[in-house]
């Protein structure tokens, strides 16, 4: 790692504050992606599933 | 014409028999400008140099509060359903129905105006650049008021929401009614912002209308 | 000799149909995907490793490399919604009004994330964490017009019926950001008669501009992966809420 000088721990901050961010975006898509394919398969949807393919 | 001359009329004699809802409003706007000093501290200085925020503040809370009657009660009996199939537009009815919540919303507050002014202890001039700043100013909140009434009518929720949706847009209201009269920008900046309110108004209240009446129409099936 | 006479369906009209809209677009995701995640790799390693700090502000310039993205994407998405918007008004195209309701969240994560790193930027360079200033002041205001349009679609239980009603929002509020930043501009420096600072004083060196491109680029890919991802969860869950009620006709017969 690169000394950040003196005012690293906002430079730090920003970054993690920003990537945390972005994680929770990222996973919170994933996550209702995959509660929607699985909600759809308990409904035994047939149109989205020959779609997925 | 007659259409609109007709809701007009309906709309303001319907909120004058409301049983004292305007001195209500009255009474809010002047409570509230009331309570700062309690807040601030009875420093004359202090309360004449934020005089103009406060009485504008008080007048957005007090429009706000009226904006549920503006076609809640309407949707629930019925009658704006009959609107929609009326002969003359839905912007058209919508358009009477702003400025008769302008008249009744607005003109009240804007005439007990005085009363704040003496309490916040105002001097003449900026108590007479606060009548006309208001004057101009609140046709804007009307109309972006009867957006967020518009758009939240048909939810469960419309009451709490729509002060929420309006406060960004009516940012720019706010900042030219008061800079309309505070002096710290010198007498160019004031005139300036005065004219700028009252462009602002003018679009707002010619464009609110039909965009409220969208809302309105697509909201319902 | 026969005549074909099936309409030809464009590629608009095809789109417009949200399975088809599934299907012809979810291979884009992962290479997308995939793209977004070497142009992070890269833009951090210039940002973080590589580049020098700035001459003036020093290595608090590092923090541009993620706030100008995301003040950019606050922007950007908005104009994404209202274009949307327009699409649900004009062309009733279904899928506007799912790219509208993906949309709103993440404008309102971005913004909310320009407004973080510009306050962790400010605290050095203007000593304070948060200044009136106009830039500042109309991305907090915008924020909040996000914060209403998702609460909006919240309050609405038929989606379709919500979609048009926030369309009617977002172009209002698409015609009132141009004025309320003008407004904000003139208020703050009519408090403010000095500027405190500018953003792009003196010319930047290529070595800063470089993992600026670079992060500009991932961000932005990053918000068009998200916003396909969002539009096919959101095509799933309409999906799901047919189903639903399918589910519960049959149930009751």
């Amino acid at each position: 790692m690169i000394a950040l000088g003196a005012h690293a721990e906002f430079i730090i901050a920003a970054y993690v504050g920003v990537f945390a961010g972005l994680a929770g975006l990222i996973g919170w898509t994933v996550f209702t992606t995959r509660q929607t394919k699985r909600r759809l398969e308990e409904l035994g949807d047939t149109r989205s599933n020959s779609s997925a393919q | 014409m007659s259409g609109f001359l007709s809701v007009l009329s309906r709309e303001i004699r319907l909120s004058l028999r409301g049983g004292g809802e305007i001195l209500t409003l009255v009474l809010f706007f002047v409570i509230v400008g009331a309570v700062v000093p309690f807040a601030v501290g009875p420093d004359k200085a202090l309360l004449a140099r934020i005089a103009p925020g406060i009485v504008w503040i008080a007048a957005f809370l007090a429009m706000l509060l009226g904006l549920e009657k503006l076609f809640g009660p309407d949707r629930a009996d019925g009658t704006l359903a009959l609107y929609r199939l009326a002969d003359i537009p839905l912007s058209a009815v919508v358009a009477a129905k702003v400025m008769a919540h302008w008249l009744t919303a607005a003109l009240p507050l804007i005439l007990a105006s005085p009363a704040l002014a003496l309490l916040l202890a105002m001097d003449g001039e900026t108590f007479w650049r606060t009548v006309l700043s208001l004057l101009l100013g609140t046709p804007a909140l009307a109309g972006f008021g009867a957006i967020g009434a518009a758009v939240t009518v048909a939810t469960r929720r419309g009451s709490l929401l729509a002060p929420i949706l309006i406060a960004p847009l009516s940012v720019p209201v706010l900042i030219f009614g008061v800079g309309a009269i505070s002096a710290s920008g010198g007498p160019d900046q004031a005139q300036a912002a005065a004219l700028l309110l009252a462009a602002l108004s003018l679009m707002v209240v010619v464009l609110s209308p039909f965009a409220a009446a969208l809302a309105i129409d697509w909201g319902e099936d | 000799m026969t005549i074909d006479t099936t309409p030809k369906m464009s590629w608009w009209n095809r789109l417009s149909h949200p399975g088809q809209f599934v299907v012809q677009t979810r291979p884009l995701v992962l290479p997308l995907a995939v793209l977004t995640g070497v142009l992070f790799v890269i833009g951090l390693w210039y940002g973080l490793f590589s580049s020098p700090p700035e001459k003036y502000m020093g290595d608090t310039v590092r923090i541009m490399y993620v706030h100008v993205p995301t003040a950019w994407l606050s922007q950007f998405v908005y104009a994404t919604m209202a274009v949307s918007a327009l699409g649900t008004l004009v062309w009733r195209h279904p899928m506007a009004d799912v790219s509208m309701k993906a949309a709103a969240p993440l404008g309102a994560t971005f913004t909310a994330m320009a407004l973080f790193t510009g306050s962790l930027w400010g605290r050095p360079t203007w000593g304070t964490f948060w200044e009136w200033d106009g830039r500042m002041t109309s991305t907090l205001v915008l924020l909040f017009i996000y914060l209403g349009i998702v609460a909006l679609w919240r309050a609405f239980d038929d989606q379709l019926r919500a979609a048009r009603v926030v369309a009617v929002f977002t172009l209002v509020g698409a015609v009132n950001i141009p004025i309320i930043k003008f407004s904000v501009d003139w208020w703050s420096t009519l408090h403010q008669p000095a500027s405190v600072f500018r953003a792009d004083g003196p010319t930047m060196p290529g070595e800063i501009l470089t993992p600026l491109f670079v992060m500009f680029f991932a961000f932005t890919f990053l918000f068009i992966t998200l916003q396909l991802a969002a539009m096919h969860t959101e095509v799933r869950r309409r999906r799901i809420t047919t189903l639903e009620r399918r589910a519960a006709r049959g149930d009751a017969r």
